[in-house]
């Protein structure tokens, strides 16, 4: 074995160690109960806004307050926009999270009409791969209970939810499924994608 | 009748032979190998629900009428209590004693109480039933869940949902003690519930089989996923973890 052989070996490993100690080191430190107090805070808002009645656009207004307070607006919008949002400029990726926050509040907020004279329980909490899972069920006027699950980690800085499940449809997936469908519909223009995420939903 | 008899025996040959996708044909876990006939019978069903329930197009929010809104109920209800005796009949076959006893109960109470079913008398008293169906029988069975399959007006299924619903047209006692029209008020009742639903929901189901960029796509996901869910099945990629995924795997031992 030739001297800078081994130079190279040692240097890879100097250079794993280095690495190494830059990871961030996972601060786990989110609990059950802490995941628990932001859907109970969450749901608390939810519930205040279907009981208030309002027009569907001061829902949409007020979704949106929610969204941006509770979850982890950015995560999502990146992983909605998948493999893509690597050749993304930072430029894009902004406006792309601010139009993408616009359609949720849109999409989800106009359902807030089903969700009149109904109500949202937490039930409990559980821990999946990396992160919790407060379960939820939400009753209805006229329809059998269903479940909704939120996705609460702290790996942003904060406790976020950064997914929800509804009888099982998960949001990231649908969401990423419906992003790379308009992404190719627009032949995979970024910017055309903004434009048209800004009056969709 | 004798074709009644050997259905359930042809089902489960049928769902033998369910399609199954090889090693790493679905890491996403959408198998569709007849994507191109699928997207053709969506396409009808979108026209179908255009023409039929107006869907796509501008609607105004449906006004409240507390008496069509109670009249729907009523039918639903119906067709529920119509249909339990079949849910009875799956669970016995999936060996869910406690649910066949639990919908059995349901019956009895709401087709006497609850007059023949029109009011779900037994909800009001704390016993909500699960529904079924033959689908989830060949699940419990071990039958695998076989391509994804759209089929004409009933929409999304899958090769293993298709056959159950084949079976069902027969699992319901309901259809061989009751006589002709009253046999036929159970379908009658699931149809006009189900026309309610859709008026119900006009937005939910506009977004998704309208609005959206690819409603074949988005309708496939939900689809599956939802069923998946019903029947406790795990979904391969469904637990998502995006920081792992944008940021990196962070070593988290429990």
């Amino acid at each position: 074995m030739s001297q800078s052989e081994r130079m190279t070996r040692r240097n890879l490993l100097a250079g794993i160690g280095a690495g190494a100690a830059l990871l961030p080191i996972p601060a786990f430190s989110l609990t059950n109960a802490g995941a628990k107090k932001l859907v109970d805070s969450l749901v608390a808002d939810i519930n205040r806004v279907i009981a208030s009645g309002k027009s569907e656009a001061a829902m949409i207004r007020e979704f949106e307050r929610i969204f941006a307070r509770y979850a982890d607006v950015p995560t999502i919008a990146r992983y909605a926009l998948g493999v893509d949002a690597r050749r993304a400029s930072a430029a894009q990726i902004n406006a792309f999270t601010a139009a993408f926050k616009g359609y949720i509040s849109r999409k989800y907020g106009k359902r807030f009409r089903e969700f009149i004279g109904g109500k949202i329980v937490v039930e409990r909490v559980f821990v999946e791969k990396t992160y919790h899972v407060v379960r939820s069920t939400a009753y209805l006027r006229g329809e059998s209970p269903f479940i909704i699950d939120f996705m609460v980690s702290d790996r942003s800085g904060r406790d976020l939810f950064f997914n929800t499940k509804i009888e099982g449809v998960n949001m990231l997936l649908t969401e990423r499924t419906e992003i790379g469908a308009m992404l190719d519909r627009r032949r995979g223009d970024i910017d055309a994608l903004i434009a048209d995420l800004r009056r969709a939903g | 009748m004798k074709l009644s008899k050997i259905t359930p025996f042809l089902a489960v040959i049928v769902t033998a032979g369910c399609s199954t996708p090889g090693p790493g044909d679905a890491p996403d876990g959408i198998h569709d190998p007849y994507e191109a006939s699928n997207r053709r019978v969506h396409a009808f069903n979108q026209t179908v629900d255009r023409r039929v329930f107006g869907g796509g197009g501008e609607r105004a929010a449906p006004r409240p009428n507390r008496f069509r809104e109670g009249v729907t109920e009523n039918i639903s209800n119906f067709s529920d209590n119509f249909a339990t005796p079949g849910y009875v009949v799956n669970q016995v076959l999936q060996g869910d004693l406690g649910g066949a006893t639990v919908n059995t109960l349901r019956f009895a109470v709401n087709s006497t109480l609850g007059f023949a079913g029109l009011a779900d008398v037994a909800a009001d008293l704390g016993v909500t039933g699960s529904k079924t169906d033959f689908g989830e029988t060949l699940h419990v069975w071990g039958a695998p869940e076989g391509a994804y399959h759209v089929l004409p007006i009933l929409g999304p299924s899958t090769e293993r949902d298709t056959a159950g619903s084949v079976v069902d047209l027969f699992t319901n006692p309901l259809g061989y003690v009751l006589d002709p029209p009253e046999k036929y008020s159970g379908t009658a009742a699931k149809l006009v519930s189900r026309a309610a639903k859709r008026r119900q929901y006009g937005d939910t189901v506009d977004s998704v089989l309208h609005d959206s960029a690819d409603s074949y796509a988005q309708t496939r996901l939900i689809y599956l996923q939802n069923r998946r869910f019903e029947l406790g099945q795990d979904v391969p990629g469904d637990n998502v973890d995006p920081y792992e995924e944008l940021y990196g795997s962070a070593d988290v031992s429990e």
